[in-house]
């Protein structure tokens, strides 16, 4: 529907701008304090015109938190988590909108309750699961008695331990398990016509060519969706890094950021932690620029 | 080129029964249509013998092999599907190539056979382009080249031509013409558009709730239906039904008051009965004419070539084609003569065909 309504559209384009300058302003202060020295940063209040000592803070943060490292850990894990998101999601979705099999509508909504379960709410659980994959199997073992079976038939204990703390398997496999992406799939596939799927059969590809061939490249907008926003999600991750890396070899940049926030009492060098807040953003940015074009085509509308 | 023997096929969705015993043989190199209106079960019977439906009971034999329990592409056929079923993100070369790429053809071999196809199809210019730049009848022209290159056993093709506008419906029915004649191959065709049907056929089939109503060559169905269904179904504007009773000497139409002398022919006097007659085989005559039955025109369709003549018998709608230069006013009254050879009869009960009577010239009412 087009209308000329003047008045409206100003209105429209005042509340707009303003919901612009809402997003943008803290970003701009945290720019501005990047670029102040310590007695500057710290004025009240602090001046909104740019400093010069912008690219000092930068290297200081960037040493200080061991930013390089940290980065390329945080990169490690949201590639991973982006794609491991995206190729799970892919299957299961093509197991549940193509395959009739039975137990499917129960593993249907087995999916669904991971998306009233997030992380954070079962975190204690799942830390224990990460510290020892084993362990429900261990559990299993001792519950039925085949353990205390196993020692008294064979000497041998069981006592079955692999632990993914501080590992990057450990970061990423919990992230990877839930449902968001199952669901966006899913929508995707039942778009797709019937007809396609019996003339891939006619054709002669079985379900995997059929998957690869036919299915993979029609959602590409899709993935690239779920790819960027599983990348930002996974990239801002806090709780669950902080909770797992003991090990500063192991830790993201953004759990990171804490050593540059000053401690009461410490010296307040917030144009530090600014700059290194800056760096932290870029990244992400620039994913999100690069995949800006798919990343709406996915969401909206599907080209067939 | 292969024969297909179908025996008794049956398929039924949970408790709902689609199509109740099919017995059919189609032979090799034959040009079968099946016909019948949406939901008769034709579509369906098709994906049966496709493998894309799983066979409910009765067997599918092609070229003598049982192929109840193989998967399409061991059945040796290929399908024109309605919409087409292009892949979208592959080029027209991609798409007529993708069964032999999984098959395993090596790439200069497939390449040399897209080509042959897409020579015979006249799209080799297009060989690049995707589907969504291509028109509906170049869409359609892809979809057969992607069932030729396997040359198949059998092609079967499910309303292929629908999403087309007339005048390119009517081109590609020549084509497939053509191409069948060239290629020989088996072919079954499913379609809900008569005209389509009766080009097209070696054979005809009629369908209609599940069931074969009539398999014949199009003149014999137009001229013989085997039931009242075919017979309405069969030819524009439908065929004209009037129901009646069988008397002593003769059928009594229209609750009475037009009279028909027969023979009877062995029908118990009550009996009811449907007679038929096509609205190209009445000729108007002037009104009061002997033998002659008087109506009243309600509308006349113009076609250019002939007219449709929409006429009232005493409540009853009964429609003429004349290709005679006649223009009878609304309102005004024509004279209808019919002659006994072109009234079919068909059981008011069961609706088959009924040809146990020799009709005499109808008498004007009592």
């Amino acid at each position: 529907m087009v209308e000329r309504t003047p008045i409206l559209n100003f209105v429209t384009h005042v509340i707009l701008f303003l919901g612009f300058l809402m997003a943008v302003a803290p970003f701009v202060i945290v720019a501005i304090a990047s670029s102040h020295n310590l007695k500057d940063v710290n004025d009240v209040p602090m001046s909104l015109l740019p400093g010069s000592d912008f690219w000092v803070n930068i290297k200081t943060a960037w040493t200080t938190a061991d930013l390089g490292p940290k980065l390329l850990n945080s990169f490690i894990m949201a590639t991973g988590v982006a794609a491991g998101k995206v190729i799970i999601s892919a299957l299961t979705a093509f197991s549940i909108v193509y395959f009739r099999y039975p137990g499917r509508t129960f593993i249907f909504w087995l999916i669904f309750v991971t998306l009233m379960l997030p992380l954070e709410v079962r975190i204690v659980p799942t830390y224990a699961v990460v510290a020892n994959v084993l362990s429900p199997y261990q559990a299993i073992l001792d519950v039925t008695g085949l353990s205390w079976l196993i020692e008294k038939v064979s000497g041998v204990q069981v006592s079955l331990n692999l632990g993914l703390l501080n590992s990057y398997s450990g970061l990423i496999l919990p992230l990877i398990a839930t449902a968001t992406g199952t669901f966006l799939y899913r929508q995707f596939f039942l778009t797709v016509p019937d007809e396609l799927t019996e003339a891939a059969r006619m054709d002669g590809a079985g379900p995997i060519r059929f998957f690869i061939d036919i299915l993979l490249p029609l959602s590409r907008n899709n993935m690239a969706a779920l790819g960027t926003i599983m990348f930002l999600w996974a990239w801002n991750q806090y709780l669950w890094p902080l909770l797992i890396t003991t090990d500063q070899s192991h830790a993201t940049a953004v759990t990171e950021l804490k050593q540059l926030i000053p401690n009461v009492g410490g010296i307040p060098e917030w144009n530090i932690a600014m700059a290194g807040t800056l760096i932290v953003m870029l990244p992400p940015l620039i994913v999100v620029v690069a995949m800006q074009r798919w990343f709406v085509r996915g969401l909206i509308a599907t080209e067939k | 080129m292969a024969s297909i023997t179908i025996r008794d096929a049956k398929k039924s969705y949970a408790k709902l029964q689609v199509v109740h015993g099919v017995d059919l043989d189609i032979a090799s190199g034959e040009f079968v249509v099946i016909l019948g209106p949406s939901g008769c079960g034709k579509s369906t019977l098709l994906r049966m013998i496709a493998g894309l439906e799983e066979i409910s009971g009765g067997e599918i034999a092609i070229d003598g092999t049982v192929v109840n329990r193989l998967e399409p592409r061991e059945r040796g056929c290929a399908m024109v599907f309605q919409n087409y079923a292009l892949y979208p993100h592959m080029s027209v070369a991609q798409n007529i190539g993708y069964s032999l790429k999984v098959a395993g053809v090596p790439s200069a071999e497939r390449t040399q056979r897209i080509q042959a196809v897409a020579r015979t199809l006249e799209l080799e210019h297009l060989l690049d382009r995707k589907p969504m730049a291509l028109s509906g009848g170049q869409r359609q022209r892809v979809a057969m080249g992607r069932a030729m290159i396997r040359e198949p056993k059998v092609f079967l093709f499910d309303e292929p031509l629908s999403n087309l506008d007339a005048k390119l419906r009517v081109q590609m029915r020549s084509e497939i013409r053509k191409l069948h004649r060239r290629l020989n191959a088996t072919s079954v065709f499913v379609t809900h558009d008569q005209v389509e049907a009766m080009t097209l056929a070696d054979r005809l089939v009629v369908m209609n709730g599940g069931r074969v109503e009539q398999v014949g060559t199009p003149a014999e169905i137009y001229s013989r239906p085997a039931s009242r269904f075919v017979a309405t179904f069969v030819g524009a504007p439908a065929m004209n039904i009037l129901e009646g009773t069988v008397e002593l000497d003769g059928l009594s139409l229209l609750g009475g008051s037009r009279r028909l002398a027969m023979a009877r022919a062995g029908l118990p006097v009550g009996t009811k009965v449907a007679m038929g007659i096509r609205p190209e085989a009445v000729r108007l005559v002037a009104p009061g004419t002997a033998g002659a039955l008087n109506a009243t025109v309600d509308l006349v369709e113009e076609l250019g070539a002939g007219r449709v003549i929409y006429v009232d018998l005493d409540g009853a709608p009964f429609s003429v084609m004349t290709s005679e230069a006649v223009h009878p006013e609304p309102g005004s009254a024509v004279g209808l003569k019919i002659l006994p050879e072109d009234m079919h009869f068909f059981s008011s009960e069961t609706g088959s065909r009924l040809d146990v009577f020799k009709a005499s010239v109808p008498e004007p009412a009592l």
